[in-house]
């Protein structure tokens, strides 16, 4: 009796809702420990970048005009599918170095995590808008506004905690984003953007790169089109080319050293604010 | 019946007698004028008439090490540990010292920068005042602003400011930076420092601890110094775009927060439902204001097509009326160019402008001929790709369009590097709505324009600035959330 | 009814016409420009004295004050006109006979306006017949508020037509219309219809001529002039009895309508206590000496 043979995955990149490869045509040889799993992980080139760029520049307005409670539900949508798809992930988690406890654990958290920022994304602008006495007769008033396009540099430490710690609170803020998954860890990146591709989020509000951290991070921090950067790691050097590279067009940077993402310190609405910009508008009051 | 003679305004200077300047003005080091290391002063020139007001000493680099070991010995010692609710006391007495002195102050600013007086008495010294005096009520409820969170202070904070709102800027940089528990070296600009000066002769006057505010004078160099200093942990910026992306390239990988306040080119759209003489009005605060010295100016004016006519006339007509010339005279409505290298900028771009084909329209005020004078200026027959819509010119210099539809502007409004402010003018209140929401910018005037206070946060999107000032969010960029 | 299709256009922001307001009234008058205005003043001023119990020999004494200012100060201006009741005009007509002053009557039910058409153009010819100058009308508030602009705007060409050579000035009775923005359509109305002149206000309701709302007026006869080339008149009244009210409002018509309507001939005040500040004034300007009220004579 022949054995069957397995359907083995295709990891991809996630750019624009849509699943290419990469256009460089390029590939990273992922092993697992054992060395007995091999599998081609796409080497995503500037161009690619290029490409997530344009996508999420169009989606953004889109998205951020979208009603509070949309984006809330489309985010706790997203925790709904992934708790649907515990086993691959499980599988994957695993197959990268985590056992089943440890792996388990990812995964309730990552599914925590987005429904924690379901819950902020029809919030956030309350807690953090106020109505401001100014001395004239005037209402003022003052609310958070996504800042655009987010760049982003996901941990390197974890697959998926990591990359959902990052993507969460700047898509409920309102923005899209360009993340480039963990360069060690990346196959549940691209398993999550499947899970985002049934969960309604719309195509270019979050797009996922895999490739190397030192080919990318020069792109990441120097597009003009990019509003925000946001860096996770330790790497002095890095640190500085992507803090120098945002003077270009006046970036925001935010960073995030090496952490247990586990923690639940690490999760605040003070997150969202982080790409989130500040707009006060005046009105005269009178007839 | 003789032909009747006109009636004018006589000359109405304010007097100056009241006012005292020193010949000769240190550095505020540690709570005392000390002259610099090195022994050097710079002069100090009243832009309307070019004479000198006095010389200023010039900090080098080892009088940066002094302002930032003070202030840092001030932080550790001192300030870090005072009871919050002291900490206020001290800044609610710079607010009145500064309001019982406020007649000087703007008369001095009035001379330094050539403003008119009727808006450093008006706008300037008052709304500075007013900064500290909001500002010291926070020292002590700062557990109130940031649900969730504790603050603690950031340390020595650098702080650079602009010529435009000399005693304004310092104002707004010094009385938050005190009220959430960080020393200062602040650092006012090369051709507006004696307010500043002024002001460390009320902080003297005030008692505040030695060290905990130390202002330094000085050119870029200065300043240059001041960003690279070790023992800086932030950078309070406010000034040109170019400077500030400056500052950002020299604290990569230094650890140092910022926040930039930088240029702008606002938007000021006017719709046909427009209250059109109020609009007019608005258009003439949001550019002519302190000369168009002014990051958020709304310089880019865009008039729907069908009173696009009416509207030009009407501004026309309206700056004519605007009064040019001393500064000092309280009926003036422009003063003077801060500055030679201003002026030259300005006719640069005007220069520009008319080449690129503009059609360019000044009023027909007389200049004084002494000093740096600049008459209010427009442009017509301009489009998104000339570089006087695109830059910003800093100046009495208006670009304007005409548009028809509300998409057409938003795009033409947010077609800009910059995202400081924006105006919108229309009696229709859910249009104020969309384009307010649509306009990428921090501060937007819906039927009015540059309007500021202390409790209402200031700042801007993409090249305009990092961060805000006033306000909540103005405290945010102080301390560190724990 | 009148075919004039009168409908709202424009906005008036509040806000912001204070804000000019307190802009042009930070002005600062001095030394010639000053003493000048304060002649300039006196010369707009439409003495005024409207009260139920008014008498020949108030008027009388009113007349006189009209051309005799100030005994200490010769060379004084007369005032532009008194203003009075209708049984009141044949009296003033001959008091000020030969002076040049001119004489103003009230009518159309002044100050409520609550009468019949007929009635009130009854008043305007016997007003007219006995000499007035100038009538001093009021609209009617209740239609205007009502939507009933052609009503409004009708009553007043009829006013107009019975003037026959008198100037008419219709008061809007800005207390009443309570917006700028009815404020500025009544101007409009008004003008349209036939006014030489606009007035703010009866004097009898509060508030009564405020500096928006002369503002707005002022407004509304630049843009009248603009599109008709017609120069109209402008008459705050009530609640102007200072000098440095007046030189507040004739830097504002200054600013906003030129030096072609400071003049008596298109600019008036309607006061009744402004005249003695003024005089004040005038003799601290030129003695260097602040002035007691006693040396003033009151009417």
């Amino acid at each position: 009796m022949s054995q069957r043979i397995d359907i083995q995955k295709t990891y991809k990149l996630f750019i624009g809702g849509k699943f290419p490869r990469t256009e460089s045509g390029r590939y990273i040889k992922w092993t697992d420990k054992k060395g007995t799993t091999v599998v081609n992980i796409c080497r995503g080139s500037r161009k690619d970048f290029r490409n997530a760029m344009v996508s999420a520049r169009s989606a953004s307005n889109g998205w951020s005009s979208r009603t509070a409670y949309n984006r809330a539900q489309i985010l706790y949508r997203v925790g709904e599918m992934l708790e649907g798809r515990r086993e691959q992930f499980m599988a994957e988690l695993t197959l990268q170095g985590l056992t089943n406890k440890q792996a388990e654990n990812e995964i309730n958290q990552s599914i925590d995590r987005l429904i924690y920022y379901a819950g902020w994304a029809d919030k956030f602008q309350q807690v953090f808008s106020r109505v401001n006495p100014v001395s004239l007769p005037y209402f003022n008033f003052t609310l958070p506004e996504a800042t655009g396009v987010v760049a982003a540099i996901a941990p390197d430490d974890t697959s998926l905690l990591g990359l959902v710690s990052i993507i969460a609170p700047v898509i409920a803020g309102g923005n899209s984003i360009v993340i480039l998954a963990s360069e060690s860890r990346p196959l549940s990146s691209i398993s999550f953007a499947e899970v985002l591709h049934t969960s309604d989020v719309p195509g270019g509000v979050i797009n996922i790169l895999t490739g190397y951290r030192s080919e990318l991070i020069e792109h990441f921090s120097s597009h003009m089109d990019v509003n925000a950067i946001i860096y996770c790691g330790n790497n002095p050097d890095d640190q500085k080319l992507v803090e120098t590279n945002a003077a270009l067009n006046v970036k925001h940077v935010i960073q995030f050293p090496l952490q247990d993402w586990s923690n639940d310190k690490h999760q605040s609405p003070y997150h969202i604010l982080k790409c989130q910009e500040t707009k006060t508008t005046w009105h005269p009051i009178g007839v | 019946m003789t032909k009747k003679q006109i009636w004018d305004y006589s000359p109405a200077p304010e007097s100056t007698d009241h006012i005292q300047l020193k010949d000769q003005y240190d550095l505020f080091i540690n709570g005392e004028f000390i002259p610099a290391v090195d022994g050097k002063y710079f002069d100090t020139i009243n832009p309307s008439n070019e004479k000198k007001i006095a010389e200023v000493a010039e900090a080098g680099k080892a009088d940066i090490e002094k302002a930032v070991a003070s202030a840092k010995k001030a932080y550790e010692k001192t300030w870090s540990k005072m009871h919050p609710k002291e900490r206020g006391k001290y800044i609610y007495r710079i607010a009145r010292l500064l309001q019982e002195r406020a007649r000087e102050f703007s008369v001095i600013e009035t001379m330094d920068g050539g403003k008119p007086i009727r808006e450093s008495r008006d706008v300037d010294v008052p709304l500075a005042a007013a900064h500290f005096f909001y500002h010291a009520g926070w020292a002590d409820k700062l557990e109130y602003a940031f649900p969730g969170r504790a603050t603690e202070p950031l340390g020595v904070v650098g702080q650079i400011i602009p010529w435009n709102f000399p005693l304004l800027m310092a104002a707004w940089k010094l009385a938050p930076a005190l009220a959430t528990g960080n020393t200062v070296v602040l650092k006012p600009a090369e051709t507006t420092p004696l307010t500043a000066m002024k002001l460390a002769e009320i902080i003297q006057e005030a008692d505040l601890p030695p060290g905990v505010v130390n202002i330094v004078n000085g050119a870029g160099e200065t300043g240059k110094f001041l960003v690279n200093h070790g023992d800086i942990n932030k950078i309070a910026f406010t000034g040109s775009t170019d400077v500030g992306k400056y500052i950002m390239k020299s604290v990569a990988g230094s650890g140092k927060k910022y926040t930039l306040e930088l240029g702008g080119k606002a938007a000021n759209i006017i719709f046909e439902d427009a209250p059109i003489d109020q609009a007019v009005e608005g258009i003439i605060n949001a550019i002519f204001f302190n000369q168009g010295h002014v990051c958020c100016a709304g310089s880019r004016l865009y008039v729907q097509e069908g009173v696009a006519d009416e509207v030009i006339a009407k501004l026309q007509k309206r700056m004519e009326s605007l009064i040019v010339g001393d500064p000092l005279d309280k009926n003036t409505d422009i003063g003077a160019i801060n500055s030679k290298m201003q002026l030259d900028k300005i006719k640069m771009y005007v220069k520009l402008g008319k080449d690129e084909g503009g059609k360019i329209h000044q009023t027909a005020c007389s200049l004084p001929k002494k000093g740096y004078w600049f008459a209010p200026t427009i442009f017509t027959d301009v489009s998104q790709s000339n570089r006087i819509v695109q830059e910003e010119i800093f100046g009495p210099v208006l670009a304007i369009q005409t548009f028809r539809t509300v998409d057409e502007v938003i795009t033409k409004a947010n077609n800009s590097p910059y995202g400081l402010s924006g105006g919108v003018w229309t009696d229709k209140g859910s249009k104020i709505f969309k384009v307010t929401q649509d306009i990428r910018a921090g501060v937007i005037w819906a039927n009015t324009f540059n309007k500021f206070d202390p409790s209402s946060p200031f700042g801007g999107y993409k090249e305009s600035g990092v961060g805000s000032e006033g306000g909540i969010e103005g405290l945010s960029g102080y301390v560190n959330l724990v | 009814m009148g075919t004039i299709n009168i409908q709202k256009t424009k906005s008036i922001d509040q806000v912001n016409t204070q804000e000019r307001v307190s802009r042009l009234f930070s002005r600062s008058i001095k030394k010639e420009s000053k003493m000048q205005a304060l002649y300039l003043a006196l010369s707009m001023i439409d003495l005024t004295t409207l009260e139920g119990k008014d008498s020949e020999g108030k008027v009388k004494q009113l007349c006189y004050k009209a051309s005799h200012l100030h005994y200490k100060h010769p060379g004084l201006p007369y005032v532009a006109a008194i203003c009075v009741y209708p049984p009141m005009v044949p009296i003033a007509k001959k008091e000020l006979a030969g002076t040049g002053i001119n004489v103003a009557s009230v009518a159309t039910a002044f100050p409520s306006g609550m009468a019949d058409i007929n009635a009130k153009l009854d008043e305007v010819k016997s007003v007219v017949d006995a000499g007035a100058d100038e009538v001093d009308m009021v609209i009617s508030r209740g239609r205007f508020l009502n939507g009933d602009y052609d009503y409004v705007s009708d009553e007043i060409s009829q006013v107009k037509d019975a003037c026959g050579k008198a100037h008419l000035k219709v008061i809007l009775e800005t207390g009443e219309l309570v917006t700028l923005d009815n404020v500025q359509l009544a101007s409009d109305i008004a003008m349209e219809a036939g006014a030489d002149f606009i007035k703010t206000s009866t004097g009898k309701v509060s508030p009564a001529a405020t500096p928006p709302v002369v503002l707005t007026m002022l407004e509304a006869i630049r843009d009248f002039q603009i599109k008709t080339g017609k120069k109209i008149g402008m008459k705050p009244a009530g609640g102007i009895s200072t000098a440095k009210q007046a030189i507040q409002y004739l830097v504002m018509i200054k600013e906003t309508l030129g030096d072609d309507w400071l003049s008596p001939n298109l600019f008036r005040f309607g006061a009744s206590s402004l005249a003695n500040d003024i005089l004040m004034q005038i003799m601290k300007q030129s003695t260097g000496q602040y002035q007691s009220k006693d040396y003033f004579s009151i009417d």
